[in-house]
């Protein structure tokens, strides 16, 4: 464990973040995906003119995936792992801002992504019932998407001042 | 356990459109007679021909809905809550066919509920009757199927047969709503047993029926106290009325009063208002159960209207009579 922890052995850590980024978001837009997929099966098998309609809202939940598996590529970018030569010499400090750096967008991609598919699921109920209405259906879970936003935001931002120290 | 359902209740909102509103029932009401009744029936997508009979259309749109829901929830034994009551009236059936006259070599079997609306085989609780090895049957009828014998054999008092396993048959009901950890068939089971619980007492009190009576016809629930309900019911129909005021169910005292049919209506429509918030529930057995019970609710009440056709009875005599509609 103390070699762990011991100055220089950040890279762990860094690589952690990213791995959680990845990880979390991804596993929670796949759930997402999922339930959203169910419902829209459930809807195309009876209305199978309703396939493009609900193949949108069924992808809603899976851009968290996507944001976390960017902020993945810039952490391990900046550790220099894309490019063949890391950081092995990277602080302990350093390493725990990356994965602090990377936890907004790990937490809030899985929690968003869950909740955004339930908002999905229900929007392709309403597209279901009332096709006219899928401008509006499609706003509802998109709303969710505005939190997920702001943790990449922040996540971005954070990775690139941890490059600084 | 919430995203279990998800595709089913999302083909389930499709099929909520095809449903009848109270707006056809108007249409149907106010159709000159039974034919007419029935094209307006095709019209909304039921199998309706004049030339078949309506009970059959009936028993074929109940197989629809549940041909429907066995195709989408793997396992049905979560809607056994709704096939309860049919087992224990073919227990009831067969104790009393086997009662009626062993010689007689009429066939009984009409008045047994088809397998596929049950969960224990029609034949096997009437072979277990025919040779009174009650043992052939589930551990939990079992009892109760050797009781309401010995009470038919010892009395020949069916009433008494009847109410014996009429409890027994609220009682499982109650247990598998509880069990299901559904708010909506918890409450359907709650609904059912209160509503019965109800029914006896004020149909006891009318026939002067005891107490001893009323504690073997009673079954318990949340929303009931059975003694308070069994003291009044010794006493008189006000003592009834006042002590249903004290209940969630103060507001079916009028419907009470006025006829038990109005009282059916009124329990009919309070599971239709309670079971309608699924109506926008995405997830859940919820808006499955819903569907079901909107379907019975439908189809109990176009039964209504056809016969009300088909006698000629009044336009008011069957309005009383119809229910109100889940969409």
């Amino acid at each position: 464990m103390s070699a762990v922890f011991s100055d220089g052995s950040g890279l762990f850590f860094a690589i952690l973040g990213a791995a959680l980024a990845a990880l979390l978001a991804g596993a929670g837009s796949a759930r997402g995906v999922g339930m959203a997929g169910q419902a829209a099966a459930g809807v195309v098998t009876d209305q199978p003119d309703m396939f493009g309609r609900v193949l949108i809202l069924q992808l809603l939940p899976g851009t968290q995936g996507i944001y976390g598996l960017l902020i993945a590529f810039v952490a391990m970018n900046n550790l220099g792992i894309m490019s063949g030569s890391p950081e092995v010499n990277c602080s302990l400090l350093k390493g725990l801002a990356y994965l602090g750096a990377c936890l907004p967008m790990a937490i809030v991609g899985y929690i968003s992504a869950i909740n955004q598919a339930k908002a999905a699921v229900a929007s392709i109920a309403l597209v279901s019932k009332r096709p006219d209405q899928f401008g509006k259906s499609m706003l509802f879970p998109a709303m969710v998407e505005t939190y997920a936003i702001f943790a990449l935001l922040i996540s971005i931002l954070a990775l690139n001042g941890v490059g600084n120290i | 356990m919430a995203e279990q359902y998800i595709y089913a209740v999302a083909r389930i909102r499709n099929k909520e459109l095809s449903l009848l509103s109270g707006s056809v029932m108007e249409s149907l009401m106010a159709a000159k007679d039974e034919k007419e009744c029935l094209r307006l029936l095709s019209d909304h997508g039921w199998n309706a021909d004049e030339t078949k009979d309506p009970e059959a259309m009936l028993t074929e749109e109940r197989d629809k809905t549940w041909a429907l829901i066995s195709e989408m929830v793997p396992d049905m034994s979560v809607f056994d809550v709704f096939l309860y009551a049919n087992d224990y009236h073919n227990l009831k059936a067969g104790l009393k066919e086997v009662f009626v006259d062993r010689e007689d070599k009429t066939d009984y079997s009409a008045i047994y509920i088809r397998a596929d609306q049950c969960t224990i085989d029609p034949e096997l609780i009437r072979k277990a009757c025919m040779e009174r090895n009650f043992d052939l049957l589930p551990e939990d009828m079992r009892e109760v199927a050797k009781e309401a014998n010995e009470l038919l054999l010892h009395t020949g008092d069916g009433q008494l047969c009847d109410i014996t396993v009429d409890r027994a048959a609220l009682e499982k009901i109650y247990a598998a709503g509880k069990k299901t950890k559904s708010d909506i068939l918890e409450e359907y089971a709650e609904l059912t047993v209160a509503s019965a619980d109800i029914k006896t007492a004020i149909r006891a009190n009318r026939t002067g029926k005891d107490r001893q009576f009323l504690e073997r016809a009673l079954a318990d629930c949340d929303s009931l106290d059975i003694k308070a309900l069994t003291q009044a019911a010794t006493e008189s129909l006000d003592a009834i009325y006042a002590y249903l005021e004290r209940t969630v169910y103060s507001d079916a005292i009028p419907e009470i009063r006025t006829s038990p049919s109005a009282f059916e209506r009124w329990c009919d429509n309070k599971i239709i208002e309670r079971i309608r918030p699924q109506i926008h529930n995405p997830f859940t057995i919820g808006p499955l159960a819903a569907y079901i019970l909107a379907r019975e609710n439908e189809i109990k009440t176009v039964r209504i209207i056809l016969s009300g056709k088909m006698n000629d009875l009044p336009e008011e005599s069957v309005r009383e009579r119809v229910r109100e509609m889940y969409v």
